[in-house]
């Protein structure tokens, strides 16, 4: 990306030239904001780190979802399926094989992925709004599948898996949401990495290749159905992950939990108010989307109790109605999200004083 | 699978696809004249059973505003789906032109979701009574129809037509029925069909095309609120009627994109793939019924992706 640099600011290396954190104060503020995550525990508040544990298994399954939808540009309404699959998947592993959490989350990704791989097939006959009508089917089928009656012993039921084991790390039991906060800010972070240099190599590059324009990128060499079930694999597999966090941090993993449809439209509204096809994106969008939600959750009741009269319906629907308007504002104002927003405040400061 | 029961599944099936059919005609009509897929439609038919059942004089809100009969309660939603119809070009679809395929498809998500909230706000969370089905013994409409052994119409011995069923399906298949001659022989119609071929050629032939959208808008709303009304004979009115309505997508691609027959005879054929699906148990799975129009949403996108009826268009993928 060609970013206008200051005067006097060049590489001496190709490393140089290919980090991410070129100065020693970016270095600085990024050790100081880690740093922060992880003391967070400390300050007692059961919602911040309830809230963090959220943000953390949301960013995730964002950033999933940004490599299919955002760089690749293809549809996808089953997100939330694919992390309830990751979910059980760890659940299962840790229950019956005893599985230690580092094995159990790279385990849930990989059979995540393995069902992304499945529902990305349709990919090889449709694109665009066809596509999109196949990840919804996917919706739909994997936690009606989930709620079978002949699965019931293993994955509970319509109630779900409840008991998934609390996760433990070196004998220390993260069973607290307090405790779990250290794996899920690691995890996220992990994926951080992982999703900011899948964007910037060979594969990231042909996503976006496949996105700006397909014909283009397949004349450049980029095969197109392979590079899709890609996408579809990667997107599959932090949602596996995401799904997995979710599962151990809840104790629990099942419909009753969500994972529904309304979730998926969350998700890619999320991305949207983020930001599409930028690594800032799911950060920005998730973080603003549950802070939103939550203000939802706290305006219903204080509402209610204006109006007592209808107040089991005030309760619970301001998060839909707070949501939809966002995603409808933001659609029509500022259609790039709020990536775009910051990219152009900073290169406001950079440029200052010549620019506004 | 018990194979006597076939006939009699066939005959359900067709008779609940008659609604599908309804609601997915909606989802056409705005696709055929904007090129926008309204995932919105499941929540306008929630909105449209929901102001039905207040113009009604629904019980339980405390104050009854209005007091209507059935059939009028139907045109007064119809006239405020209208307005509704409207308001969503204006104000949320018309800045959205030209806009990618995944901004306009968010959007109809987002104004689903405001209105799923909405709905919820001023009707609350219980579930409401069923409409009184017309036909029926507690007949709305008064059409005098002789109840043949009680509920249902049996002929051949063995088969059975439910009244509710069947009047849903009938006053399902004359909307949709009028629907389309209304495209076929009004001026209106006609202009909506020039602009769902070439927005461009219409304009120079003196249509005005934003307001063919405003007005596709509208009707769908009007269709919308009557498949609404329908499923709340069978399923009674409740914020699940939205999910219920989603069906209609299956029944859509099974049709064809841009096709009226093709979304009447989707309806009917996701209506009785159900039903069929519903009375083969051969193993022990649940709600299956709720499944199989996905599934054959897959195996028609896999297999023939424009549908029955649709325009098969040349695209490499």
């Amino acid at each position: 990306m060609a970013v206008l640099r200051p005067a006097g600011d060049f590489d001496r290396s190709y490393q140089q030239d290919m980090s991410i954190l070129r100065k020693p104060w970016h270095l600085l503020v990024t050790v100081l904001a880690i740093g922060v995550l992880y003391l967070t525990p400390f300050l007692n508040s059961a919602y911040i780190t309830f809230t963090l544990n959220r943000i953390a298994y949301t960013v995730i399954a964002l950033q999933g979802l940004n490599f299919l939808t955002g760089f690749t540009g293809q549809i996808s309404l089953g997100q939330a399926g694919f992390m309830l699959v990751g979910g059980y998947a760890s659940a299962l592993v840790s229950t019956y094989w005893g599985l230690p959490i580092w094995l159990a989350i790279p385990f849930a990704a990989l059979a995540t992925g393995g069902v992304g791989l499945l529902f990305g097939l349709p990919s090889l006959r449709v694109k665009g709004f066809y596509l999109a009508m196949a990840t919804l089917a996917a919706q739909f089928i994997i936690p009606w599948l989930t709620r079978q009656p002949f699965l019931a012993d293993y994955l509970g039921g319509t109630k779900g898996f409840i008991d998934v084991p609390t996760a433990t790390i070196f004998g220390v039991s993260l069973g607290e949401q307090s405790q779990f906060v250290y794996l899920s800010v690691t995890v996220m972070l992990i994926m951080t990495v992982l999703a900011n240099n899948i964007s910037r190599t060979r594969l990231g590059r042909a996503f976006v290749a496949i996105r700006d324009n397909d014909l283009a990128a397949e004349l450049l060499g980029v095969n197109l159905f392979s590079y899709k079930l890609r996408a579809f694999f990667i997107a599959a597999v932090f949602a596996g992950v995401a799904g997995a966090l979710r599962a151990h941090s809840q104790r629990a993993v099942g419909t009753e939990l969500g994972y529904n449809l309304v979730e998926s439209v969350l998700f890619l509204g999320m991305l949207v108010i983020g930001g599409l096809g930028t690594n800032l994106g799911p950060y920005l969008g998730g973080i603003f989307v549950i802070l939103v939600s939550d203000f939802a959750l706290w305006f219903g009741p204080r509402l209610a109790e204006i109006f007592p009269s209808n107040a089991a319906a005030l309760q619970s629907s301001f998060r839909p109605i707070f949501f939809g308007m966002v995603l409808v504002l933001f659609l029509i104002f500022e259609p790039r999200g709020m990536a775009h927003r910051w990219t152009l405040i900073k290169a406001a400061w950079r440029l200052r004083p010549f620019a506004r | 699978m018990n194979w006597v029961l076939v006939p009699q599944q066939v005959i359900n099936g067709l008779l609940n696809g008659g609604t599908l059919a309804l609601i997915a005609l909606g989802i056409v009509l705005i696709f055929k004249s904007s090129e926008v897929f309204n995932f919105a439609a499941g929540h306008m038919v929630m909105l449209g059973a929901f102001l039905t059942w207040m113009f009604a004089g629904g019980e339980g809100t405390g104050e009854e505003l209005f007091k209507l009969p059935l059939w009028a309660a139907v045109i007064a939603a119809s006239i405020v789906a209208i307005g509704i119809g409207f308001l969503i070009e204006r104000l949320a679809l018309r800045p959205m032109t030209g806009q990618p395929l995944l901004a306009i498809i968010l959007m109809t998500l987002g104004l689903s979701q405001v209105m799923e909230g909405v709905t919820t706000v001023a009707y609350g969370v219980q579930p409401k009574g069923n409409f009184p089905a017309p036909f029926s013994p507690s007949d709305a409409f008064n059409i005098p129809v002789p109840p043949v052994n009680g509920a249902s119409i049996v002929f051949l011995d063995r088969l059975q037509i439910g009244h509710a069923r069947l009047a849903t399906f009938v006053v399902a298949i004359i909307a949709a029925v009028l629907f389309i001659l209304f495209f076929q022989y009004t001026k209106t119609g006609l202009a909506m069909r020039a602009t769902s071929e070439n927005h461009e050629l219409a304009q120079s032939m003196g249509i005005k095309v934003s307001r063919v959208f405003g007005w596709s808008w509208a009707i769908a709303g009007i269709v919308a609120t009557l498949g609404g009304v329908l499923l709340a004979t069978l399923s009674g009115v409740s914020v699940s009627l939205s999910t219920v309505a989603l069906v209609a997508f299956p029944a859509i691609l099974l049709g064809g994109l841009e096709s009226f027959p093709g979304a009447i005879v989707g309806g009917l054929l996701v209506g009785l793939a159900q039903e069929i699906v519903r009375a083969s148990t051969v193993v022990e799975v649940r709600n299956a019924s709720d499944i199989a129009p996905y599934i054959l949403l897959l195996i028609i996108l896999v297999l023939r992706p424009e549908g029955l009826f649709g325009q098969r268009r040349i695209e490499r993928i």
